[in-house]
C-alpha cells in the first residue's frame, strides 16, 4: 500500500522536474525507506528533514545516480538519474576545506563548470566570466581571490553554492548547508537559497535538522523517518493526524504562537519551540 | 677546477665536462617533472605516498643491481607496482598512512637484503639512496627526456579533472569524473616521476624536488597555473645552483639541492609571516 500524505498532487505530471513512484531505497541487505511517492516542480524550495541515519542523504544519492533504487522509480525530467547529470548542482555534507589550501575561490567555482573536461585549457575567458557571474549571484564577488583555506563557514557555503550554480543547474541539492552556521548566517544562507529558487527557477532540495528557520520559504517538505517518507506542503505534512496516520504510532506536532513546530513521538525531536 | 669571480667563465669551465652537461640536462628535466607532479602531490596531501614509491623503488633498484639490470628498470618496476596497489586501495588510500608505512618498511628491508646479497661494491646502494647525478649517462638523459614527455603529456590530459578531484572530491565524483581512473593515472605518473627524480636526489632525498618546491609555490601563489610554474622554477634553481656549487666544492650535489630548496621554503614562510595581512571577517557574511 502506498502512503502519500499529499493527496492533492498528482504524481508524474509532465511539468514535474522530479518524480518518484513507489520508490524503495537502501542496500541489498537493508532497506532504508520504502514506498515513497513525490513530485516536485520547477522553482520549488523543498526541505528534507528527519532523524540522523533515516536516509536523507540516500535520497540525494539516488538523484545523483550514485545509488540505484531497490524498487520503484525515480525520474528527473522523465529519465532515470545518471551520474554526472549537468542539471544537478550539489553541495555535499560536511564539506570542509583544509586550512592550508591556498587556492583562490574563483578556481573552485570555475572547476564547477569545466572541471570535468579533459586537457589543459585554463585560460578560457568564458569560464572565468561564468564563475564571476555565479559568485555575484551569491553575493561573493569579493571572495573571488581569497584562498579557500581562510574562508569562514558561511563564506565557504557561498562559494560551494556558486560552484554548484555555475553550470546553471535545474536542481540544487544542499546536504546540511546550515550545520556549521550561527543563527544570523543561517538566515542569510536561507534567504540566498530562496532568492536563487525564486529568481533562477531552480528547484532546491535542502537537508536540515531544524525545519523552523525554513518554514517561511518552503513550498514542500520531505519528512524521512522510520523507513517511510512523507511529502507535501508543510501545513499538510506537519500535522499530528497525517504523521500519526503515516507511522501508525501516536505522533504529536506541537506549534507555538510563532508558528514554530516540534515533532514528538518519532525517535527524536525535529524542531525546537522558540 | 678553481672558482673565479667570473661566473661566465666558471660556467664555461664546468660545461666543458660531458658528465656535467649530462648532469645539467638530466637535472633540468627531472626538476620540471618533479615540480609539476609535486604540485599535485602536495595539493592532494600525498607526500607520504610519493615517498613510499621511492622506497618501494629502492627495493626494485636493489633487486635490479643484484640481477645486473639497469637500476632504473627496478625503480620503475617497484614504484609502478606500488602506484597500482595504492590506486587500487581506493580514492582515500593516500590517507592510509599505516598501511603505506608497513609496506614501506618491508620494502626497505627487502632492499637491504638484495644489497647485502650483491657481491659488488656498496656504492650502488649509496647512489640509489642519495642520488648520483654526476654519473648520469647520455642514454639515461634521453630516457629521462622520453619519460618526461609521457609525464607532462599525462598531467596535461588529466589536468582539470585532477585539479577538481584534488580540491573537491565529493562534488567531482557526483559530477561523474572517473575518480579511480584519475587516481590511478596520477599515481602511475608520480611513480614514473619519482623513479627518474631518484637519479638526481636519491631515494631518501626525493622530497627536496618533489615536495619542497611545490609546498613553497603553494605558499606564494593562489592560482594553480602560476603555482606550477613557480614550483618548477624553484626546483630548477635548486638543481642548477646545487650542481654549480657542488662542482666547485667537495660536498655532494644532493646536499646543496636539499639545502637550497629548504632555504627558499623557509625564506618564503618567514617573509609571508612578516607581511601577511590580518584577515578581518567581513561584517556582512
Amino acid at each position: 500500500m502506498n502512503i502519500t500524505v499529499s493527496k492533492s498532487r498528482t504524481v508524474g505530471v509532465q511539468s514535474d522536474l522530479i518524480t518518484a513512484e513507489n520508490l524503495t531505497a537502501g542496500y541489498p541487505r537493508k532497506t532504508v525507506w520504502q514506498n515513497a511517492n513525490f513530485a516536485f516542480g520547477r522553482g520549488e524550495f523543498v526541505a528534507v528533514i528527519g532523524p540522523n541515519g533515516a536516509g536523507k542523504t540516500t535520497l540525494f544519492r539516488l538523484l545523483l545516480g550514485l545509488q540505484q533504487p531497490i524498487s520503484g522509480s525515480i525520474k528527473i525530467f522523465g529519465s532515470p538519474p545518471k551520474r554526472g547529470n549537468p542539471q544537478i548542482g550539489y553541495v555535499p555534507q560536511r564539506h570542509i576545506v583544509d586550512s592550508e589550501t591556498n587556492i583562490e575561490s574563483l578556481e573552485l567555482v570555475r572547476l564547477g563548470l569545466s572541471g570535468k573536461k579533459w586537457g589543459f585549457n585554463p585560460f578560457v575567458h568564458r569560464d572565468r566570466e561564468a564563475a564571476f557571474a555565479a559568485l555575484e549571484s551569491v553575493g561573493a564577488t569579493e571572495l573571488a581571490h581569497r584562498p579557500l583555506g581562510v574562508l569562514s563557514g558561511g563564506e565557504l557555503q557561498r562559494i560551494f553554492l556558486a560552484e554548484a550554480l555555475v553550470s546553471k543547474p535545474d536542481i540544487l541539492l544542499l546536504d546540511e548547508p546550515l550545520s556549521n552556521l550561527d543563527l544570523r548566517r543561517e538566515t542569510d544562507m536561507l534567504h540566498l537559497v530562496n532568492d536563487v529558487v525564486r529568481t533562477q527557477g531552480v528547484t532546491a532540495l535542502l537537508i536540515a535538522h531544524n525545519i523552523n528557520p525554513l518554514l517561511p520559504h518552503l513550498d514542500e517538505v520531505v519528512y524521512v523517518a522510520n523507513g517511510k517518507i512523507a511529502t507535501g506542503k508543510p501545513s499538510e505534512v506537519l500535522t499530528s493526524e497525517s504523521l500519526t496516520a503515516l507511522y501508525g504510532v501516536q505522533v504529536e506536532v506541537l506549534r507555538d504562537p510563532h508558528g514554530n513546530v516540534a515533532i514528538i513521538g518519532i525517535e527524536e525531536h525535529h524542531g525546537a519551540l522558540a | 677546477m678553481t672558482f673565479s669571480l667570473n661566473i661566465l667563465s666558471d660556467l664555461m669551465q664546468m660545461l666543458h665536462y660531458q658528465f656535467m652537461v649530462n648532469a645539467f640536462e638530466a637535472g633540468t628535466i627531472v626538476s620540471i617533472i618533479a615540480g609539476v607532479t609535486g604540485y599535485f602531490v602536495v595539493l592532494r596531501r600525498s607526500a607520504f605516498t610519493a615517498h613510499a614509491f621511492s622506497e618501494i623503488g629502492f627495493a626494485g633498484a636493489a633487486a635490479a643491481v643484484l640481477l645486473n639490470v639497469a637500476p632504473i628498470a627496478g625503480l620503475l618496476g617497484g614504484s609502478i607496482m606500488g602506484g597500482l596497489a595504492i590506486a587500487a586501495l581506493g580514492r582515500r588510500a593516500t590517507n592510509r598512512d599505516t598501511q603505506i608505512g608497513i609496506v614501506l618498511a618491508f620494502s626497505l628491508g627487502m632492499g637491504l637484503l638484495f644489497i647485502s646479497l650483491y657481491t659488488g661494491y656498496a656504492t650502488e646502494a649509496y647512489s640509489i639512496l642519495f642520488g648520483e647525478i654526476l654519473g648520469v649517462s647520455r642514454g639515461q638523459v634521453l630516457l629521462t627526456l622520453a619519460a618526461s614527455a609521457v609525464i607532462l603529456g599525462g598531467i596535461a590530459f588529466v589536468y582539470r579533472p585532477l585539479l577538481f578531484s584534488s580540491l573537491d572530491e565529493d562534488v567531482a565524483e557526483a559530477k561523474g569524473i572517473p575518480m579511480l581512473f584519475i587516481g590511478t593515472v596520477f599515481m602511475l605518473l608520480v611513480a614514473v616521476a619519482v623513479s627518474f627524480a631518484v637519479q638526481v636526489t636519491g631515494v631518501l632525498l626525493i622530497f627536496s624536488l618533489m615536495v619542497t618546491p611545490a609546498a613553497t609555490a603553494q605558499y606564494v601563489s593562489r592560482r594553480p597555473q602560476t603555482g606550477i610554474i613557480i614550483s618548477v622554477a624553484i626546483a630548477l634553481m635548486a638543481t642548477w645552483v646545487g650542481l654549480f656549487v657542488a662542482f666547485y666544492t667537495v660536498y655532494p650535489v644532493s646536499f646543496f639541492i636539499t639545502a637550497i630548496a629548504f632555504g627558499l621554503y623557509l625564506g618564503v614562510r618567514l617573509v609571508r609571516a612578516a607581511i601577511k595581512p590580518k584577515i578581518v571577517p567581513a561584517a556582512n557574511l
